[in-house]
């Protein structure tokens, strides 16, 4: 029986630039007591859907065109904004994609918990408390009187998803909407948050409504997968039957993209470019006499050539040991040794130069590229800083920078914002690269990027670090990238380091447990890819 | 929390210093003195004067002593009022000033926020545009234009309302303070707009949607705080552009504030007075400038928190 059956459900949104049609008359069903899946990229128009059901789309620009939403009997759709409020957080509720930005920063855990009772069932504060602690205690809080009073920054990402959960579930709802609740979280608490998920379903006998781009974060929990492609519904099916015989070339296409299998071949051994020993860098925090130990005396040696990969939850000082190495980070203690050079000792004129032959690229493309400078500026920038070229040769080396990320040169005069997630890491890759280094610090560059533009993006700097015979450092918390990109792999775990070895063994015999949780926590693992 | 409010304090002492400093030696670099009156005075009274009032002394002297007196909170004899020490005809006249700023602040901030709120609920419609319009056409008219303007209106054509004096006939504090706080509604409101929208388009503001909350309440309960940190953030610089402006007004409408003297005693050479004055003022709008970061900061958690850890 379907909790939810939604037909022919069409959305646009209405701008200066002409009528978009984001949803183009989509149908799917939510049955009871099931998980149902929607898969798609970002702007395939699966998060609108969702939204556009309980009315929590901006509009304008936003519009329904079509279409009917039957829950319980009435055509949500239908239903005025006062009727659809006693529905949202009631009979449905929804969970969020970002844990850090949607719980409110100015109210308590428990104000913003007890909410949703007092509003829909007129419960006293005391009363409400009461079931918030209980209900806190459920999604796994240590503690949760003490919580009840505490303001979200004080969580991780993880214990603020869970109170998110928490919160969705105080009234009881009949269908749970979550919208990418684990694609901000590290594998490790990915893992925790989908079983928890999992669970509270099979206990509530609830209806989920699952919403990912990630194929494989699904697989084990999804009872039904509906497939989204740029506002159409492209396949719909159990588990088993799109992992094993998708129909539709989209489908399969995000099958591909699941970062899986090691890279071909590997760089023979060459003279070792950067070495580091004894590396520390610790934080003290005002007030605290104890520093954070982030980084805690690591050695370890990089090949010219070679991809280092370095994985670790966040919080395990990965990177900033990255940060350390590039100096953008105090090192407490320890050596740094690239090309000869102790770089820990270098001031002024000689740093510059160092780190003209070292660069980073960052994680988030959002954050990283200055919002004001076109793609031309933020590429000349390096450019005329380290003299790699003259005024006059400017436009020729800032075109082959855009050849060589795989940029329409036409793009040249656009800022940040007018590009996708996966253009701006181009832009950051073509930024690094401006200066020549010979060695890279790629911090988490993919994790903020859909699948399929994750695995370009990693192809990218695979041709580029061969082409510009690069050696990389990249951190990733992301078992499955780095097996896809490293050569070798570091295991990092609260500021040391637990595990090093070339891909294959480490991925294949993994001799810390650490390492093998981190393995264990691969989305989709349980599935023979 | 305290060691910030401290640290402030420290360095508050070398802008007042500096503040003192600088004010002494240029209202003496100003040509003329306080007693070049136009009548003319005999050579032996002038040289008179002037001892008694220490301006016979070499400069560098005359600023030591005034500041050995300013360290017993003394601020000297006014040279135009005989007999009436600065500290009395401050303490006189503050009374006045202060409560035609706290209506104007007042004004500034109820007319402001609503409009600001107001406009921010529907960004880019007509319910935004005419106030926003309104708040641009109060930032630009200067008070000497408006308060006329007002009195001209409410004053004499329609006879509503007394056009000068203060607390002698009812109703007479009404228009000084619309043209005092004027201006200020109108930068609160285009300052509380930004604020609102910026946090309406934040993911917990649809948190608190999805969760069936009342639009009201998605706007007083989650988003006016963050909201309104701009505005309170602006309430100490604002309060040094009230104390300003109101020099402007009680002249305009005959107010026996601290403006006035201020005016007058920069007319007539009166060192003490000025020097007095600025000391007191640029003290207070120190204060004021801690006072509306510290709100700032407390009405932030995470800010709250940092502060109390460094207290420990």
């Amino acid at each position: 029986m379907s909790l939810l059956k939604v037909e022919n459900l069409k959305v646009s949104f209405v701008t200066r630039n002409g009528t978009q049609q984001a949803v183009k008359g989509v149908s799917f069903n939510v049955a009871e007591k099931q998980i149902t899946a929607i898969i798609g990229e970002s702007g395939s128009g699966k998060s609108v859907s969702c939204y556009a059901l309980l009315g929590l789309i901006p509009s304008p620009p936003g519009r329904i065109d079509g279409g009917t939403a039957h829950f319980a009997g009435q055509d949500l759709l239908a239903l005025s904004e006062g009727e659809l409020r006693k529905i949202r957080g009631r009979d449905i509720a929804m969970i969020f994609q970002d844990p850090m930005t949607c719980l409110n920063p100015f109210l308590t855990i428990g104000e913003q918990l007890i909410e949703p009772l007092r509003i829909h069932r007129g419960l006293t504060r005391e009363a409400a408390k009461v079931r918030a602690v209980e209900l806190l205690h459920e999604v796994g809080i240590r503690s949760p009187e003490t919580t009840f009073d505490s303001f979200p920054h004080e969580f991780s990402g993880g214990m603020r998803q869970r109170v998110m959960i928490a919160m969705a579930l105080i009234n009881e709802p009949r269908l749970l909407i979550a919208d990418e609740p684990t694609t901000a979280l590290d594998v490790t608490i990915q893992a925790q948050i989908l079983q928890l998920i999992a669970d509270l379903q099979k206990n509530r006998d609830i209806g989920v409504l699952f919403i990912s781009h990630d194929l494989a974060v699904v697989a084990d929990i999804a009872d039904q997968i509906v497939v989204m492609e740029q506002g159409e519904v492209v396949e719909t099916g159990s588990p088993d039957a799109i992992f094993n015989n998708a129909q539709h070339p989209y489908t399969r296409k995000l099958l591909a993209a699941i970062p899986s299998g090691e890279r071909e071949g590997s760089a023979e051994e060459c003279e070792v470019l950067l070495d580091i020993k004894e590396l520390r860098t610790w934080f003290t925090a005002p007030g605290q006499d104890d520093p954070v130990k982030a980084v805690d005396g690591v050695s370890f040696g990089i090949h010219r050539g070679e991809v280092l990969g370095l994985v670790g939850e966040s919080g395990s000082g990965k990177s900033t040991l990255g940060r350390s190495i590039m100096r953008l980070a105090a090192i407490t203690e320890g050596t740094v040794t690239f090309d000869g050079t102790d770089v820990t000792a270098l001031e002024g004129r000689e740093l510059k130069n160092f780190r003209r032959r070292m660069q980073m690229i960052f994680q988030d493309p959002f954050a990283s590229l200055n919002p004001r400078m076109t793609v031309y500026d933020t590429l000349a920038e390096p450019l005329l800083l380290h003299a790699i070229c003259s005024r006059r040769e400017l436009d020729g080396h800032i075109a082959k920078l855009m050849d060589d990320v795989g940029l329409a040169r036409a793009f040249i005069r656009k800022y940040p914002h007018e590009f996708s997630g996966g253009q701006r890491q181009r832009i950051a890759i073509g930024r690094a690269l401006a200066t020549q280094p010979e060695f890279i610090v790629a911090d988490e560059p993919v994790s903020a990027l859909d699948v399929t533009i994750q695995a370009q993006i990693l192809d990218l700097l695979l041709d580029l670090g061969r082409e510009h015979q690069l050696t990389m450092l990249f951190v990733s918390h992301d078992m499955a990238v780095i097996r896809h990109i490293a050569d070798r792999v570091l295991v990092m775990y609260q500021g040391k380091i637990v595990e090093a070895g070339p891909v294959r063994q480490v991925f294949d015999t993994p001799a810390q447990p650490y390492t093998q949780s981190l393995l264990a926590s691969i989305p989709g693992a349980a599935l023979t890819l | 929390m305290l060691r910030f409010i401290l640290s402030r304090l420290l360095q508050a002492i070398p802008v007042i210093f500096i503040v003192i400093t600088a004010t002494f030696f240029l209202v003496r670099a100003a040509p003329g003195g306080p007693f070049d009156a136009e009548k003319v005075v005999l050579p032996e009274v002038k040289r008179a004067l002037e001892a008694q009032y220490r301006l016979d002394l070499p400069l560098h002297e005359q600023y030591f002593a005034y500041l050995a007196d300013l360290a017993q909170g003394e601020l000297g004899p006014s040279f135009k009022y005989p007999g009436r020490s600065v500290n009395e005809i401050l303490f006189s006249g503050l009374p006045v000033t202060a409560e035609l700023g706290f209506y104007a602040l007042l004004i500034a901030l109820v007319i402001g926020v609503t409009a600001g709120v107001f406009a921010s609920l529907k960004p880019n419609t007509r319910q935004d545009y005419i106030p926003m319009s309104l708040a641009m056409i109060g930032i630009c008219m200067p008070s000497f234009l408006l308060g006329p303007l007002l009195v001209l209106v409410f004053g004499i054509y329609l006879e509503w309302l007394p056009i000068s004096g203060w607390g002698a006939i009812p109703g007479d504090k009404i228009l000084p303070s619309i043209t005092l706080g004027a201006a200020y509604a109108a930068y609160v409101a285009r300052l509380s707009r930004a604020g609102m929208l910026e946090i309406l388009s934040q993911d917990y503001i649809r948190t608190a949607r999805a969760k069936g909350l009342p639009e009201w309440l998605v706007v007083v309960k989650h988003a006016l705080r963050g909201g309104l940190i701009p505005v309170i953030a602006f309430l100490g610089p604002a309060f040094a552009g009230l104390l300003a402006g109101s020099f402007v007004v009680e002249t305009i409408f005959q107010i026996p504030g601290l403006g006035r003297f201020y005016v007058q005693a920069a007319f007539n050479r009166d060192y003490t007075m000025i020097l007095g004055t600025t000391v007191f003022l640029s003290s207070l709008i120190v204060l004021f400038n801690l006072l509306s970061d510290v709100a700032a900061a407390w009405l932030n958690p995470r800010l709250r928190s940092q502060f109390s850890g460094g207290s420990r």
